[in-house]
């Protein structure tokens, strides 16, 4: 059931969006839910990562792996893994995002006879999660051949690096090879490791169904069952500078790829996928280790008043004195 | 510290920065689908004959398949030396891309090339195959 159910949610959403342009409703498909999906999206953003910005942030978090700075000259710090500089942070930062540095580190635990605890390197994760990512950033940014009038020379460039193996025609993109893999592959790794599938939910199944779902849709009708890419066009560009239109004979592929991304859309703010700003935000990533040269202020303290030992003798210096008390200052 | 106000401010300028590129990419840029023109010597001839301006397939199907055409063209001429291509109506064509498709859309620059620059589109046929000289009318 965790995972039929949102295999059918996915379904339901092509369902939909089959239906309605059978029905005529490509302005609603191509033009409403387009426009309401990204002010959701972009809104959506802002709010939860004004929220988790708001929330204060006590101290910094030293337990990362590396040696930190120190004072004795040959102890050699760390400067990516335990940095006290803001550059090494954004060094850390950046690796961390642009190859998933902590993901690399992954491990995997295993019981053997004796009974023996054995902890082993575990890198198809990080490999998997990497060519995902990846191949899905190479295709949203060629995808912006539909958006600029005149294709930047940059994503000409992409699209045949991209292409170089030159397979059939239109040519066999790299990336969608690549992305229907790796979204197997993570599938797979949650259906088939016990331990993984037992902490799976819903909301980890949705997602991957519908990108693979988008990643389709793609694939059919750019290989496929083709659509008319020129009035696609026409439509994107009808939407960016708001004057929108639908052109006729598209082809409802079309709509259930848009409708598909959309949904993407209006579910990023409000899932998981959130990592995406997230990752920005760990405090063990994003915190230069400077615990010992900085002062660093609980800002949830309470404004103490604080009475120093110089004020509370000043208060009682002569009393001290009758009683017979050593007193600092006569 | 609390930063969610730097924190929002960068996220804004990201969106802005990156999705916001295409629209001051097009600022100043018609919305324009590119106009085809069907006017060569060769494809009047053809209307002169035949009564009206026709394709090797419907306009349609051309549109989306005609690289998988190109590409079967080239397979079944390369590979089998088979050179006769019947359409879906029973017209024979000789499969040559440079005798029979290009002599029709001798204005490759007007025609190919307009689609193709439109959505970003390189074919790389063109390092081998000659390109028609310009012919319209
Ligand atoms: C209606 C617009 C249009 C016209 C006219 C047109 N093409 Fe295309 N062509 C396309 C599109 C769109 C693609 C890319 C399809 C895709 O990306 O899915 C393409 C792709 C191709 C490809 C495959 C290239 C690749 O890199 O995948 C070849 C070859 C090709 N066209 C040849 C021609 C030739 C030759 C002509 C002129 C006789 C022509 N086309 C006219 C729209 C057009
Ligand atoms: C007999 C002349 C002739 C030949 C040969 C020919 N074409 Fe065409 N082509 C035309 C005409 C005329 C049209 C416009 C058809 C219409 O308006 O219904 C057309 C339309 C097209 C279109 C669709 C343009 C649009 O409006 O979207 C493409 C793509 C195309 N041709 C490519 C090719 C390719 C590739 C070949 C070779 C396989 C080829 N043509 C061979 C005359 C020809
Ligand atoms: C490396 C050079 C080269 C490139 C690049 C190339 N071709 Fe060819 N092509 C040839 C040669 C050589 C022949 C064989 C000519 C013959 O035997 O008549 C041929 C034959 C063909 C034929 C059938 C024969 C004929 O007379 O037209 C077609 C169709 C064709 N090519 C289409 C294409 C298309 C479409 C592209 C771009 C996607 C392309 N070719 C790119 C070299 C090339
Ligand atoms: C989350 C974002 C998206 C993803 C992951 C995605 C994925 C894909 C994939 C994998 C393909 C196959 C061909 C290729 O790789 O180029 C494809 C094709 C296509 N996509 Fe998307 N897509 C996305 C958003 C969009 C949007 C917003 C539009 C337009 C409004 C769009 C329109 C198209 C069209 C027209 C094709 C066919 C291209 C062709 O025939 O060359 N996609 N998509």
């Amino acid at each position: 059931m965790k995972i039929l159910l949102p295999l059918f949610a996915v379904v339901a959403l092509v369902v939909i969006a089959f239906v309605g342009v059978q029905a005529n409703l490509q302005a609603f498909f191509g033009i409403v839910i387009p426009y309401a999906a990204v002010a959701i999206f972009i809104i959506g953003f802002i709010v939860r990562v004004f929220r988790w910005g708001s929330s204060p942030v006590p101290f910094r978090i030293p337990t990362t792996a590396g040696q930190m700075k120190s004072f004795a000259p040959w102890i050699k710090q760390n400067k990516i893994d335990n940095p006290s500089s803001r550059l090494g942070v954004f060094a850390r930062m950046a690796l961390e995002v642009l190859v998933f540095r902590s993901l690399f580190r992954n491990t995997k635990t295993e019981l053997h006879d004796g009974p023996k605890l054995v902890y082993g390197s575990e890198k198809f994760l990080w490999l998997a999660g990497l060519a995902f990512h990846w191949s899905f950033l190479i295709i949203f940014v060629r995808h912006f051949r539909f958006f600029m009038q005149d294709v930047p020379t940059v994503i000409q460039i992409m699209e045949s690096l991209d292409s170089f193996l030159q397979i059939g025609a239109p040519l066999l993109y790299l990336t969608d090879v690549v992305l229907v893999g790796a979204v197997t592959f993570l599938f797979l790794r949650r259906v088939v490791m016990p331990q993984i599938k037992f902490i799976s939910l819903p909301a980890d199944y949705f997602p991957l169904f519908l990108i693979l779902g988008i990643a389709l849709s793609g694939i059919l009708m750019r290989y496929f069952t083709k659509v008319h890419i020129v009035g696609v066009k026409e439509l994107v560009m009808g939407l960016l500078s708001f004057s929108p239109v639908i052109p006729a004979g598209i082809g409802s592929v079309f709509y259930i790829h848009l409708f598909l991304v959309s949904a993407l859309l209006i579910y990023f703010p409000l899932s998981k996928l959130m990592h995406m700003g997230g990752v920005f935000l760990s405090p063990t990533r994003n915190m230069a280790n400077n615990s010992r040269e900085v002062r660093h202020i609980n800002p949830w303290n309470y404004p103490v008043h604080v009475h120093t030992y110089q004020e509370y003798e000043d208060e009682f210096r002569e009393k001290m004195k009758k009683a017979g008390l050593p007193v600092e200052k006569e | 510290m609390k930063n969610a106000g730097t924190i929002v401010i960068v996220v804004v300028v990201g969106f802005v920065a990156f999705f916001g590129f295409p629209f001051y990419y097009n600022i100043g840029k018609a919305n324009e689908a590119p106009k085809l023109k069907f006017d060569t010597p060769a494809i009047l001839e053809w209307e002169k004959v035949n009564g009206k301006k026709e394709c090797v397939e419907p306009k349609e199907f051309m549109r989306g398949e005609h690289m998988q055409m190109l590409n079967q063209w080239r397979d079944s001429v390369v590979r089998n030396a088979d050179r006769v291509y019947v359409n879906s109506q029973g017209r024979s064509f000789t499969m040559s891309f440079q005798n029979t498709c290009m002599n029709c859309h001798s204005n490759k620059k007007d025609f190919c090339d307009k689609c193709h620059n439109y959505l970003g589109v390189k074919p790389y046929c063109w390092g081998c195959h000659i390109a028609p000289k310009e012919k319209q009318s």
